[in-house]
């Protein structure tokens, strides 16, 4: 997995003179989104992904209705024009099936869907450009959409991702890090009991790298959790931001 | 444009979009030809090699452009190939659904592709590799957000992003993704200026509500000289007179979307 050919680290810093364990720009905005009952553009590096909420509204088609609880559905897309290499196909695909799947398993763990039986809550996320880290922009994306409008959530979610290159740990992968480390792991935990709400990885770790990474993931979830909470005061003010259940 | 499942409000909310035209009101407070407010972000996306972000009203589309090595087609062996496609986000309206396009996004994709195709802006010809291989300019409009009029927001946007292009570096038939021979040169201009008929009143820049209060739509793109597509949308039927004086407004209001180009 590891390309020996490109050095990602050299004197403790990667290719974007970051240190191993910054994270690169982040900007969450809420309420971008006119006709969605709740949006968010988050810019993560140079990755730009737009979500949108609708619900919770009727379950269409009915078979898939319970009784109970409401449904969550939830699809990740990327633009074609998203990367630097080829166009892509547009239309959904084997990875953002998963992808998709992943996050929506991620935001189910929180939103309190026994509130609304009967009724599904649709989360949608478009990636329009790529850089390393898409998920979890679009998982960000979607925690502060489903904000947005106002949905119920036992807690927050925050993601990030964290891996190996060049031998080291480091936190918020870049794309050639991605493509060239020798570790991905992009993880989603709740912000007050650190429950791991989504968890991937490839590529090789020890046992003690990967508890030292998601120890890495937690301080860097701080980080995050503030910039959701900003995002939120931004649009609704102080007082909210206070009331919700984000750190 | 999209699918109105609710009769009664459908109906209900056409008679109140009446008693105001009657007295030459909108909803929103504009005149009958007047746009909403129009923004162009040119160069958005850096990873695509042309891209705008268009908003009309709430109305807000992505455009972005990518190349290809592609099979001429066998109609036209020695030009390159020019593909329009528009994804209806499902984020971007409740009437929007995941899945393959439909015949919506289709006519959609299709109108704002021949406004561009029949003006010919594009010199195919110049992308011409060798025997069988050609460039491929592939143009793909997302829907964001859904206000009404999308084709005109998906014109503007399409249209700035070619005309913020680079042509990508080619060697031994094959891109060097990063590299550029040269800009995309676009000498004419032409922009979809769209309409809704409710009753006899026709409305440049319809509203998602004026939409779908509206029996028909009309599309009329022109260059800065002539027409370069129409396309009629809908059920409802427009008159002759109609027709010709939309064209009028398309002209006059086009200078006015150019000044954002």
């Amino acid at each position: 997995m590891e390309n020996k050919e490109i050095e990602l680290i050299v004197n403790g810093k990667r290719l974007d003179g970051r240190g191993l364990h910054d994270l690169r720009p982040i900007k969450i905005k809420v309420g971008v989104l006119e006709d969605a009952d709740g949006s968010a553009s988050v810019e993560w590096g140079g990755n730009k992904v737009v979500a949108g909420v609708y619900g919770p509204r009727e379950c269409i088609p009915r078979h898939m209705e319970n009784p109970y609880k409401a449904i969550v559905k939830c699809q990740y897309m990327m633009s074609t024009f998203c990367s630097l290499e080829e166009h892509g196909r547009m239309g959904p695909n084997r990875r953002s099936v998963e992808i998709s799947k992943v996050i929506r398993q991620a935001l189910e763990n929180v939103i309190m869907v026994e509130l609304f039986p009967k009724s599904q809550i649709e989360v949608y996320a478009i990636v329009l450009q790529a850089d390393g880290g898409t998920r979890i922009s679009a998982l960000t994306a979607a925690v502060a959409a489903l904000m947005d409008a106002g949905i119920p959530l036992r807690d927050t979610v925050i993601g990030v991702s964290v891996g190996k290159a060049g031998d080291k740990l480091i936190a918020d992968l870049g794309k050639m890090e991605d493509n060239f480390g020798q570790s991905d792991v992009p993880i989603a935990f709740t912000n007050r009991d650190k429950d791991i709400v989504l968890l991937q990885m490839d590529g090789l770790l020890t046992k003690d790298e990967l508890s030292k990474i998601i120890d890495l993931a937690f301080r860097k979830g701080e980080d995050i959790n503030q910039l959701q909470r900003k995002a939120i005061e931004n649009k609704y003010g102080e007082t909210v931001s206070k009331r919700l259940r984000i750190g | 444009m999209g699918e109105e499942k609710d009769i009664i409000m459908h109906a209900m909310r056409k008679s109140y979009l009446l008693t105001l035209l009657a007295n030459g009101e909108r909803l929103d407070g504009r005149g009958f030809y007047d746009y909403r407010h129009v923004e162009l972000h040119k160069g958005v996306i850096e990873t695509a090699e042309g891209s705008a972000l268009a908003k009309i009203g709430s109305t807000q589309i992505i455009a972005g452009i990518k190349f290809e090595v592609v099979e001429p087609f066998a109609s036209d062996p020695d030009k390159g190939v020019f593909v329009t496609n528009a994804e209806l986000l499902p984020l971007a309206s409740s009437r929007f659904e995941p899945g393959p396009p439909r015949e919506e996004s289709i006519e959609f994709a299709r109108v704002v592709d021949r406004a561009i195709r029949s003006a010919e802006i594009i010199d195919l010809n110049s992308f011409f590799l060798e025997e069988g291989k050609a460039l491929g300019l592939f143009l793909d409009l997302y829907v964001l957000d859904y206000g009404g009029n999308m084709v005109d927001a998906a014109g503007l946007a399409a249209l700035a992003a070619l005309k913020s292009t680079k042509i990508p570096k080619v060697e031994n038939a094959q891109i060097v993704r990063g590299e550029y021979s040269g800009v995309l040169k676009i000498e004419k201009h032409p922009l979809p200026v769209s309409f809704a008929k409710i009753e006899h009143y026709v409305l440049a820049d319809p509203t998602i509500e004026e939409e779908s209060a509206s029996d028909a739509g009309l599309t009329i793109a022109t260059t800065e000289e002539h027409i370069a597509a129409i396309q009629k949308f809908g059920t409802g039927g427009f008159k002759k007179d109609d027709v010709l004086n939309s064209v009028d407004i398309a002209f006059e209001k086009t200078k006015e979307l150019r000044k954002y180009l």
